[in-house]
C-alpha cells in the first residue's frame, strides 16, 4: 500500500524532532486548560455563556472529532495537556532528559488492566451523566481537573502514560478511530530495530525519553497504541522512525481481534445514537429522563442505554458469528466483525456533531469575548445574537456523510467478514439499518 | 540545571500562576450582583449600601433564567438581566433610606421573594423627586388609619343584576345627597357595597331601583380616577399582578395552577381545605369579592401582603400614588366605566 514518508522532508523532520515547537504548544494549551478549569468555577454558571462548557464541549468537541481524529489520528494525545504536569514530575525535567532521574514508584500497570475496559467505563460514566456534565460548568471543571490530578497520581506510581493508555475516557475511542485517519508513525526497517541495541525508542537514551505510552516502535502494526508523542523520532540511532501519510483505514485492513476494542466500538456507536435522540431529538420525555439524575425515571434512561450499547447493537453481529466452536473463535469472529463499527461510529459522530456544533458554535465568539462573564467586550461581539451557523449545509454534509461512512464500513465489513469466513451480508445489512436509524434520528 | 531546563520551568510556572491567577484577580475586583431564582437565593448580595448624591454602579447578571431589575418608588425604567450577560445600572439617590430592589420579569413561582435592599445613608440632597420613600414612609396607610382587619372575609351581601354603569349612574348624580359621596375619602374608606347601602337607605334616592344605586356607585368610583390612572394601574396590574391574578384579574394566571398546588402540599399537614384555598390569587372578576372591598383595604392587601398566602407585600415597592392607580384598575371588572 502507498505511503508517502513525511519526515524524509528534512524542514519537517527537524520541526518534529524539535523539542521547542511542541513546548510552546505544549505551554499553551496547559494554560488554555488551566484557565478553562477556573473558567468554570468562577464564571457564569450559565453552560451557553460559560468559557469552559463552550471551549471544552463544542470548541475542542469540535476540533477533536470533525478534524483531528478523522485526519490526524492521535493527533489531539500529542499535544495533550492532561498528563503533561504528572509527566514532567515523572521525568524530573521539562524538556530533555536530566542526568538524575527522579525516584517514583515507576510500577508497571497491572496485566489484567491492562486493556481499554478501564477506558470504556469511564466514557460511559460520561455519557450517562452528560446531560449535566455538558451544561453544569462547574461540573466540567471538576473533572477536568480530576483527570489532571489523576494523570499526576498515577504519574508517580506507574511507569510511562497510564492514565492516558488505560484510563482516559477520551484516549480511548481517540484509539480506535485513529485506525482510520491517514497519518501513521511507524518503523522503516524492523532488522534495523532487531538490531539495534539498547533499544532507545522504549528505554529511553540523552536524546529523549523511552515511549511515554509504552510501546515498542517496532511492534506498532496499528495506531491504537501510538500517542504521536513523536519521542521515538527523537531517540532512534538510526533514523529508522519514519511518519507516513497513508490511506485512510489503512489499520483496518487487518481487523482487531480484542473484545475490549470491539465493546468501545459499539459504546461509541450506541452513544452517537443515544445522544442524537436526547440531545437532538425533539421527545421531551426522553431528554427529562437523562437530565433528572438519581431520579426512578434517570434509572430507566440508564439501564435502557446501557441495554441498547451491550445487548440491542452487539446481538445481531453476536449471532452472525455464533458457530459454537469455542469461545475464542466466538470472540474473534465477533471483534473482527465488530471492526465494521469503526468507520460506521466516526461517521456518526461527526453526523451528530455537525448538529451540535453548528447550532453552538455561535457561542464560541461570545464566550471569547468575555471569557470570565464580567460583561467584557474584547472583541466587539458582546451583541451579536445566538444563530445556528450554515443551517442549509447541515442536512447534506450530515446525509454525505453517514451515506459515506456506510460506504466505507461495508467495504470494512467485508474485508473482515472474509478475515473470519462468514458472510458478509448480515453486517452489511447490520450498518445499512444502523444508518437508516441515524438518518432518520438526524434528518 | 541547564539554562534551558530553568527557562522552561519559569514559562510553566507563569502559564500555570496567569491561568489561575488572572481569571482570580478579575473575577475579585469585579463584584456583580447576580440573580437567580427565589429558591436558588435570589439575588445576591442582597443587601448594597449608596450615599446620596453618589452614583451606584451595579453590574447585574442572571445566573439562571431571565430576570429583572428595578428600585421600587424610583422612577426609573426596569432593566433585563439575562442569563449569562451583564447588564449595568447606575442608580443616584437624593434622599436616604432603605430602597428595594426587585426582579421585574416573571421567572419562577416564587418571583416575588427575588427582593434586596439598597441602604442609602448620608444626608437628603434636596433635589428628590415626590416619589422619594422618605415622603411615604412617614404616611400611615388607610388601612392602618382606619383600623381595618385586611384578612377577614369581606364579599358583598348584595350584587346587581347588570353591571353597574358609571354613565348610567352620571345621568343620575345630580339625586345624590351633598358632595360627600364624591369625595376621595369616601370613596377610599368604603366598599361599594357599604355605599350603595348607605345611598340605599338614603330617603331621598327612594324612587331609584337597585340597580340604578348601582349605576350611582359606578359613577362615584368613576369620579374618584381618570382614565389615566387606570392605565398606569392597568400597566402597573400586567408587570406585577397578572402573573398570579391573570390578565384579566380572573385569578387565573400562569402561576395560579403552580400555587394552588404548593399551597395544597404545604397546607395538607396544617389547617386543612379553607386555608388551603387561601393560596389561590384572588379572582377580581367576582362581583361579591371586588364589591365588598374598599380600596383602603385593597390598598393595604398590596401594600401589606397577604399574610399565609401568595400574596406579596408591595408596600416597599410601590409609590403611595401607584397604589391608587393599582387599586382603582380592578374596580374597572364589576364597573362598566366607559360604553
Amino acid at each position: 500500500m502507498n505511503r508517502i514518508e513525511l519526515t524524509r522532508n528534512s524542514l519537517v523532520k527537524r520541526a518534529l524532532v524539535n523539542r521547542y515547537p511542541q513546548f510552546a504548544l505544549f505551554v499553551a494549551m496547559l494554560f488554555g486548560y488551566i484557565f478553562a478549569i477556573m473558567a468554570g468555577l468562577l464564571s457564569t454558571p450559565v453552560g451557553n455563556s460559560n468559557f469552559s462548557i463552550v471551549f471544552v464541549w463544542v470548541a475542542w468537541w469540535a476540533i477533536l472529532i470533525l478534524v483531528a481524529v478523522p485526519l490526524f489520528g492521535r493527533g489531539w494525545c500529542a499535544v495533550c495537556p492532561i498528563p503533561l504536569p504528572g509527566e514532567w514530575l515523572q521525568r524530573g525535567a521539562t524538556l530533555n532528559p536530566p542526568q538524575r532521574k527522579p525516584r517514583w514508584a515507576n510500577r508497571r500497570w497491572p496485566k489484567f488492566l491492562s486493556n481499554i475496559w478501564l477506558q470504556n467505563i469511564f466514557f460511559l460514566l460520561l455519557a450517562l451523566f452528560s446531560s449535566v456534565v455538558l451544561t453544569l460548568p462547574k461540573l466540567t471543571s471538576v473533572i477536568l481537573a480530576a483527570m489532571l490530578f489523576a494523570a499526576m497520581g498515577l504519574g508517580m506510581v506507574f511507569e510511562r502514560r497510564s492514565f492516558c493508555r488505560y484510563l482516559c475516557p477520551v484516549g480511548g475511542f481517540i484509539g480506535i478511530y485513529s485506525q482510520t485517519a491517514p497519518i501513521e508513525l511507524r518503523v522503516k526497517d524492523r532488522h534495523v530495530c532487531a538490531a539495534c541495541t539498547g533499544k532507545p525508542c522504549y528505554n529511553g537514551s540523552a536524546s529523549g525519553y523511552g515511549c511515554p505510552w509504552g510501546v515498542f516502535p517496532p511492534g506498532l502494526s496499528k495506531n491504537t497504541e501510538c500517542g504521536l508523542c513523536l519521542e521515538c523520532l527523537r531517540t532512534c540511532p538510526y533514523d529508522n522512525i519514519a511518519v507516513n501519510l497513508r490511506p485512510f483505514s489503512a489499520d483496518l485492513q487487518k481487523p482487531s481481534a480484542r473484545m475490549d476494542e470491539a465493546f468501545k466500538a459499539f459504546i461509541m456507536l450506541g452513544s452517537a445514537m443515544i445522544y442524537a435522540a436526547v440531545l437532538l431529538g425533539p421527545w421531551g420525555e426522553v431528554k427529562n429522563a437523562a437530565y433528572q439524575i438519581g431520579t426512578g425515571t434517570w434509572f430507566f434512561y440508564a439501564a435502557a442505554f446501557l441495554a441498547i450499547i451491550f445487548v440491542v447493537l452487539p446481538l445481531p453481529l453476536a449471532l452472525c458469528a455464533l458457530r459454537f466452536k469455542n469461545l475464542e473463535t466466538f470472540k474473534k469472529r465477533f471483534s473482527t466483525l465488530s471492526t465494521a463499527l469503526i468507520p460506521l461510529g466516526l461517521a456518526f459522530w461527526v453526523a451528530f456533531s455537525l448538529s451540535f456544533v453548528l447550532s453552538n458554535g455561535s457561542y464560541v465568539l461570545a464566550s471569547l469575548n468575555d471569557p470570565l462573564g464580567l460583561g467584557w467586550d474584547m472583541i466587539g461581539a458582546a451583541n451579536i445574537a445566538w444563530r445556528p451557523l450554515l443551517p442549509s449545509f447541515l442536512v447534506p454534509a450530515q446525509t454525505l456523510t453517514l451515506v459515506g461512512g456506510l460506504i466505507w464500513s461495508g467495504r470494512t465489513a467485508q474485508k473482515a467478514a472474509s478475515e473470519v469466513d462468514v458472510s458478509p451480508v448480515p453486517p452489511v445489512l447490520y450498518c445499512l439499518a444502523a444508518t437508516l436509524v441515524m438518518l432518520w434520528l438526524l434528518i | 540545571m541547564k539554562r534551558r531546563e530553568l527557562v522552561s520551568r519559569i514559562l510553566i510556572a507563569a502559564a500555570v500562576a496567569g491561568a489561575v491567577g488572572m481569571p482570580l484577580y478579575f473575577w475579585w475586583s469585579t463584584p456583580l450582583v447576580h440573580a437567580r431564582l427565589a429558591e436558588n437565593g435570589g439575588f445576591r448580595p442582597d443587601v448594597l449600601r449608596a450615599e446620596v448624591g453618589v452614583p451606584l454602579h451595579l453590574r447585574l447578571t442572571s445566573d439562571d433564567v431571565v430576570h429583572g431589575f428595578a428600585v421600587g418608588k424610583m422612577d426609573m425604567q426596569s432593566v433585563d438581566v439575562l442569563p449569562g450577560k451583564v447588564a449595568d445600572v447606575t442608580l443616584t439617590f437624593d434622599t436616604p433610606g432603605t430602597y428595594t430592589f426587585y426582579c421585574t420579569r416573571w421567572c419562577g413561582i416564587n418571583h416575588w421573594r427575588m427582593r434586596g435592599t439598597i441602604e442609602v445613608s448620608g444626608l437628603e440632597s434636596g433635589v428628590g423627586t415626590d416619589t422619594t420613600p422618605a415622603a411615604d414612609d412617614v404616611k400611615a396607610p388607610s388601612y392602618v388609619t382606619l383600623g381595618l382587619d385586611i384578612d377577614s372575609p369581606h364579599e358583598s351581601p348584595v350584587i346587581p343584576g347588570l353591571r353597574p354603569s358609571a354613565k348610567s349612574g352620571e345621568r343620575r348624580a345630580a339625586h345624590l345627597p351633598g358632595s360627600k359621596f364624591l369625595t376621595p375619602d369616601f370613596y377610599r374608606t368604603h366598599s361599594p357595597y357599604q355605599a350603595w347601602r348607605e345611598l340605599r337607605n338614603t330617603p331621598s334616592l327612594s324612587n331609584l331601583d337597585d340597580q340604578e344605586i348601582w349605576n350611582l356607585v359606578a359613577f362615584i368610583w368613576r369620579s374618584n380616577t381618570t382614565p389615566v390612572d387606570i392605565a398606569a394601574g392597568g400597566k402597573l396590574f400586567a408587570q406585577n399582578c397578572a402573573a398570579c391574578h391573570g390578565g384579566k384579574g380572573a385569578g387565573n394566571g400562569i402561576f395560579a395552577e403552580e400555587l394552588a398546588a404548593a399551597g395544597q402540599a404545604s397546607m395538607k399537614t396544617m389547617a386543612g381545605a379553607k386555608d388551603m384555598r387561601r393560596q389561590t390569587p384572588a379572582n377580581f372578576a367576582d362581583a361579591k369579592r371586588m364589591l365588598g372591598a374598599s380600596p383602603a383595604l385593597l390598598q393595604g392587601k398590596i401594600l401589606r401582603g397577604g399574610m399565609g398566602t401568595g400574596m406579596p407585600s408591595w408596600g416597599p415597592v410601590f409609590t403611595q400614588d401607584q397604589s391608587w392607580d393599582l387599586v382603582a384598575f380592578p374596580y374597572s371588572f364589576p364597573f362598566l366605566y366607559q360604553e
